[in-house]
């Protein structure tokens, strides 16, 4: 026997692979999956989608994507989406400090109707909020007295992707409060700030990045949100008309190019706005923590 | 400036933290709150500071009634545990802050916060990490930081509470000195809460002894240590060897000799329980007189003493003992040995009074 025998050699290791040594076993089968699920429910249909607008050349396609119309469409989708997530960023702020700082009778009913816009059919939610807010509804009428119409213009959309956007914001924003340090707060209490300081510099700080997850989901959210938006919108082309609408018309009408065209141009605006958000939100990361 | 506490007592429910305690902080101090957990010393250490009330008793602050106010409008400097920094401000900010959230007339200048700032971390030693965040620094540099954030107020009062317990031996006896020589440098009112007795008689001007929601002693280290008022006070403070024994005639049989117990520490005679230290328990070769048979069962010579524990030849109790390396030397001592052992000294406290 040479002692060569005995020579310990190097573990192989394979430069081609793209994967680090890990003790965790599974990677290439949870990949794979997530892969799979992922291509065969999201990313396909999608592609389909960019696929068949680009079959329509570039003049085709934006004189069918940018009619006046459709113009229209996105500012309303896009603009009440925003508004309505913003709205409900600060309220869901709000209402989830109340359910995790204090301790009332009813919380647990009240932390319950949170999530019920979740569960509730939108079309439902849509008449609902129409019968209430149409202007012999029980609330649109007090306010059509003080010259507020509410249902059938923009502001009945905005109401009702709030209604659809509320438990996102509460619902993330709720277990980063949760977990928060109360020594955190009676430390800045014993340097002397006050309450409404101690929210803004320390609190606030310490949860922006769920606040700004839950707005993302809440605009995303928004944006495809068809059921509960048509009720109560009228529906008014270049007024009230959301762009998920004007697709359903348009495929109604078989124009499939056109209701294609505006599904294309509302999938890569919305990509970008979630990609930006994210962005933002590695940055406010990357600051703390 | 100096605290008073008076007959203060505290109930959660039907839990009493706090019954009736009473204590005096005299300007300068450093005063340690040492207990075991459950003892209620971070419960005072948190009404003196003003995060909870009393449910009954005052609090004086230099003679003036504070109890009531809160924790904003008292101006301690409180230090936590877990440190308690804000994560999302750097270094800097999180020294400056309770200089930025004073009210604008008193707010001072831009320039004057950077001074002062700069001023405290080189204090605590670390004016090059001012840019960094709590997150990129080690446990013993967030606590000195967390101590610079607080005395950034000019606190009249000092409150830590357990301020090294999240910190490995070395850094926590590193820390300890450090705070002593800053105490001694800046004489601020200091209480520290501890359920460590080794820190506790190490950095205190005196020890107030906390059990079951009551102080037990007041005293300097030494006096605690060498003088306890109460049994408890004796198991606490060290390692202890306990006894059961009867006193007759104001006499008690400890390790087979006899010792005399003072009068007026015991209510005359009956059950007792004797303590001696494991550095009063001296080893034998020989038979000597009123000394007790016993087997060297396990010995440890690293470190200056050498620890030795022995089982008892009646009922096979286990001792431990101290000695130096000297006279481990001297003695020759294995495992299995058979020696001789003898209390040189024992604190008896009558069975009624455990």
């Amino acid at each position: 026997m040479s002692a060569d025998a005995i020579t310990v050699t190097a573990p192989k290791r394979s430069t081609g692979s793209l994967r680090k040594e890990t003790i965790l076993p599974g990677f290439g089968l949870t990949l794979g999956l997530t892969l799979l699920y992922l291509s065969l429910i999201v990313l396909m249909p999608l592609a389909a989608l960019v696929i068949k607008a680009s079959g329509m050349g570039l003049q085709g396609f934006i004189d069918a994507a940018f009619t006046s119309r459709a113009l229209a469409a996105y500012r309303l989708s896009f603009g009440t989406a925003l508004i309505a997530a913003a709205i409900v960023a600060v309220i869901g702020v709000i209402i989830s400090w109340v359910l995790v700082r204090y301790q009332f009778p009813g919380k647990r009913l009240l932390d319950a109707c949170v999530d019920l816009p979740f569960a509730l059919p939108t079309a439902v939610a849509g008449i609902a909020l129409a019968a209430i807010y149409a202007e012999n509804g029980w609330l649109g009428a007090p306010l059509a007295a003080l010259g507020l119409k509410i249902a059938f213009t923009p502001l009945g959309i905005i109401i009702a992707l709030m209604f659809e956007g509320l438990p996102f914001v509460v619902r993330t924003v709720e277990p980063v409060l949760q977990d928060l340090d109360k020594e955190v707060e009676e430390a800045s209490a014993s340097l002397g700030a006050g309450r409404i300081q101690t929210f803004v510099k320390v609190i606030l700080p310490a949860i922006l990045p769920a606040v700004l997850t839950g707005f993302a989901l809440a605009f995303a959210r928004g944006l495809g949100e068809y059921g509960s938006v048509i009720f109560i919108a009228g529906n008014l082309p270049m007024v009230s008309e959301i762009a998920p609408l004007l697709i359903i018309i348009k495929l109604e009408q078989f124009d499939y190019a056109g209701a294609t065209a505006i599904a294309t141009v509302m999938l890569v605006a919305g990509f970008v706005m979630l990609f930006v958000i994210n962005w933002l939100q590695r940055w406010n990361k990357r600051r703390g923590t | 400036m100096d605290i008073e506490i008076t007959h203060v007592s505290k109930q959660f429910g039907t839990f009493a933290a706090l019954n009736d305690v009473s204590l005096t902080v005299h300007p300068g101090e450093l005063v340690a709150l040492l207990g075991p957990s459950g003892s209620g010393k971070t419960t005072l250490l948190r009404i003196i500071a003003g995060m909870e009330q009393p449910t009954m008793g005052t609090v004086l602050f230099g003679g003036q009634d504070l109890t009531g106010h809160s924790l904003r409008q008292r101006r301690v400097g409180f230090v936590f545990q877990h440190y308690a920094l804000f994560r999302h401000m750097t270094v800097f900010e999180n020294v400056a802050f309770g200089l930025r959230v004073k009210p604008r007339i008193h707010r001072p200048r831009e320039a004057e916060i950077r001074g002062r700032v700069m001023k405290l971390l080189s204090l605590v030693q670390l004016d090059h990490f001012a840019k960094r965040y709590p997150s990129q620094l080690s446990g013993g540099q967030r606590q000195r930081v967390a101590l610079a954030r607080a005395l950034a107020i000019e606190p009249s009062v000092l409150l830590l509470d357990e301020p090294f317990g999240a910190l490995d031996a070395k850094v926590r006896k590193e820390l300890r000195r450090w705070l002593r020589g800053l105490h001694d440098e800046m004489q601020l009112t200091s209480l520290f809460v501890t359920h460590d007795q080794e820190e506790a008689l190490e950095l205190a001007d005196r020890v107030v002894l906390m059990n079951n929601s009551v102080i037990e002693q007041v005293g300097s280290p030494q006096e605690v240590y060498d003088h306890p008022a109460t049994s408890f006070a004796y198991e606490f403070l060290g390692h202890v060897n306990r006894f059961d024994c009867r006193v007759e005639d104001g006499k008690v049989a400890v390790c087979g000799g006899e010792i005399v117990v003072p009068s007026g520490t015991v209510n005359g005679d009956g059950q007792a329980v004797a303590y001696v230290r494991p550095h009063d328990i001296e080893i034998f070769n020989g038979a000597v007189m009123a000394g007790q048979p016993a087997v060297v069962r396990y010995l440890t010579a690293a470190g200056p003493v050498a620890k030795i524990e022995l089982s008892l030849a009646g009922d096979g109790a286990l001792i431990e003992a101290e000695i130096g390396r000297a006279q481990l030397h001297a003695l020759d001592l294995r495992v299995g040995q058979p020696v001789y052992i003898r209390a040189r000294k024992a604190r008896v406290f009558s069975a009624a009074m455990h």
